[in-house]
């Protein structure tokens, strides 16, 4: 092999891949960088899929990330995907045939929609993901008279009923298993509160009940439940979760049973010259109980990215690093009808104790959740008086002390 | 430096405010405010708030 210079390959050319090169960038790195990433586009901004373009309010467009000058001299290899790795010899190898070793890499391959595996007709049933899907999505339910089955009551699945009925759908049913939607992430003082704004709305909800099966011969007609029913659609929408997309990482000695685990300060299967970033990576946050949890929000790409990309380029350079363990605060907003849900901390670890700390729930509301009796996340609803309201608990969070298991 | 916010995006979420304090802030009602021309060593925290940005509306110019 001829000498080459250094060399960092990001696989996945995501958000998250984008982030990780200009951290890269930021933290003095100055070799190359290549990413690599299955879809054809440029980065692009995936919250208003399912919200602004999927409403036509915003062109598909103005989702594209503007990259850093930073990153202008960095090799993009768009269209090709990451197929396996050989992580003791530094070796990735693409879907075209190509073997290529690195010094450094960045897992940031993120996640691919969940399917529903029932029988029936594929035609009809949509995600929302990628760009691609949101268009396909968009003219299916721009069609006059259209009736909609979104299978899955999570975030993504309300922001699309939502989206859906202000775009004048015929009928609007969420299906979910739980009895109420986004209980999970929630809990159910404020999931019950969000079933009754969204039915005020024009949303209808089968819950409690899960799909068994889809009708119709080439295109589906309707959605069959377990409790017997079948709802008539046009469009199916399935927002049922997500996979890691890690298969490439099979071989390697690690546990991909949800995303790829990493450390405290986010390295891969115990090695210095791996790191992993986004909603794929699996990772212990030193702020909460230290066990080790894959988190979809939209800050964790640009929050990962900055630490993971210290920590590789203090490797590579020999330099040290006095990084404290990673302990971000993690934060996330939905936007459905004309009110937004905005959360910050980790409201999922403390829905066993709920309290409303200001506001009342049939108006703007801050709701608090504890841990142990002491403030683990809030989450506001409502309009822009709720969100700020909710920012003023930010201060409170971040000076915590850390949670013990 | 200049800082350029494309308002028709925005939309008030304020993630901007807490990563730069000294360049963003919500006004009474609510909507962002913003130094347009914020001090050169600010260049990072203003970065950071352009990255954190939901809608990715703040634009850096030279």
């Amino acid at each position: 092999m001829t000498s080459r210079s250094a060399r960092i390959v990001v696989a996945g050319a995501s958000m998250a891949g984008l982030r990780a090169a200009e951290q890269l960038r930021a933290a003095g790195w100055t070799e190359a960088i290549t990413l690599v990433g299955d879809e054809p586009h440029m980065p692009y901004n995936r919250p208003p899929l399912s919200k602004e373009v999927l409403a036509g309010k915003a062109a598909f467009e103005s989702l594209s990330f503007r990259p850093r000058a930073s990153v202008a001299d960095v090799q993009w290899r768009l269209g090709t995907k990451v197929v396996a790795a050989r992580l003791a010899q530094n070796i990735v190898e693409f879907d075209d045939g190509e073997a290529f070793s690195y010094d450094g890499l960045v897992v940031a391959t993120g996640m691919r929609p969940r399917r529903l595996r029932c029988p029936g007709p594929l035609a009809g049933r949509h995600t929302v993901r990628t760009i691609d899907d949101a268009q396909g999505l968009r003219q299916a339910l721009t069609r006059p008279g259209t009736r909609v089955v979104v299978v899955g009551g999570g975030f993504i699945g309300c922001e699309v009923a939502a989206t859906a009925v202000a775009l004048g759908a015929r009928e609007v049913t969420v299906v979910d298993p739980l009895p109420l939607p986004m209980v999970g992430p929630l809990g159910e003082l404020l999931a019950r509160a969000l079933l009754k704004r969204h039915e005020e709305r024009g949303v209808r909800f089968a819950l409690g009940t899960g799909v068994t099966g889809f009708t119709g011969d080439d295109h589906v007609t309707g959605v069959a439940l377990a409790d017997g029913t079948v709802l008539p659609a046009d469009v199916v929408v399935e927002s049922v979760g997500s996979v890691a997309n890690t298969e490439w990482l099979d071989g390697n000695g690690l546990d991909l049973s949800d995303g790829v685990p990493t450390d405290e300060h986010l390295r891969v299967g115990g090695r210095s010259d791996v790191v992993a970033v986004g909603d794929v990576a699996r990772f212990p946050n030193a702020r909460y109980d230290g066990v080790p949890r894959r988190v979809e929000h939209w800050c964790i790409p640009t929050d990962t990215a900055k630490h993971a990309a210290k920590t590789l380029v203090a490797h590579l350079t020999g330099a040290s690093h006095d990084l404290s363990p990673f302990a971000p605060l993690p934060t996330f907003w939905s936007d459905q009808h004309d009110f937004r849900l905005q959360s910050f901390g980790a409201p999922v670890l403390g829905k066993e104790d709920v309290r409303v700390l200001e506001g009342d729930l049939d108006g703007d509301v801050v709701v608090g959740y504890h841990v142990g009796g002491r403030l683990a996340g809030v989450v506001a609803l409502g309009g822009q008086a709720a969100a700020a309201a909710a920012s003023r608990y930010r201060a409170e969070l971040l000076k915590q002390p850390a949670l013990t298991a | 430096m200049k800082v350029v916010v494309d308002m028709n995006k925005c939309q008030d979420h304020g993630q901007c405010v807490f990563a730069a304090p000294d360049v963003f802030s919500m006004d009474d009602s609510g909507h962002l405010a913003y130094v347009s021309d914020p001090d050169d060593a600010l260049r990072d925290e203003v970065e950071e708030a352009a990255d954190v940005c939901p809608l990715q509306a703040i634009r850096i110019e030279d």
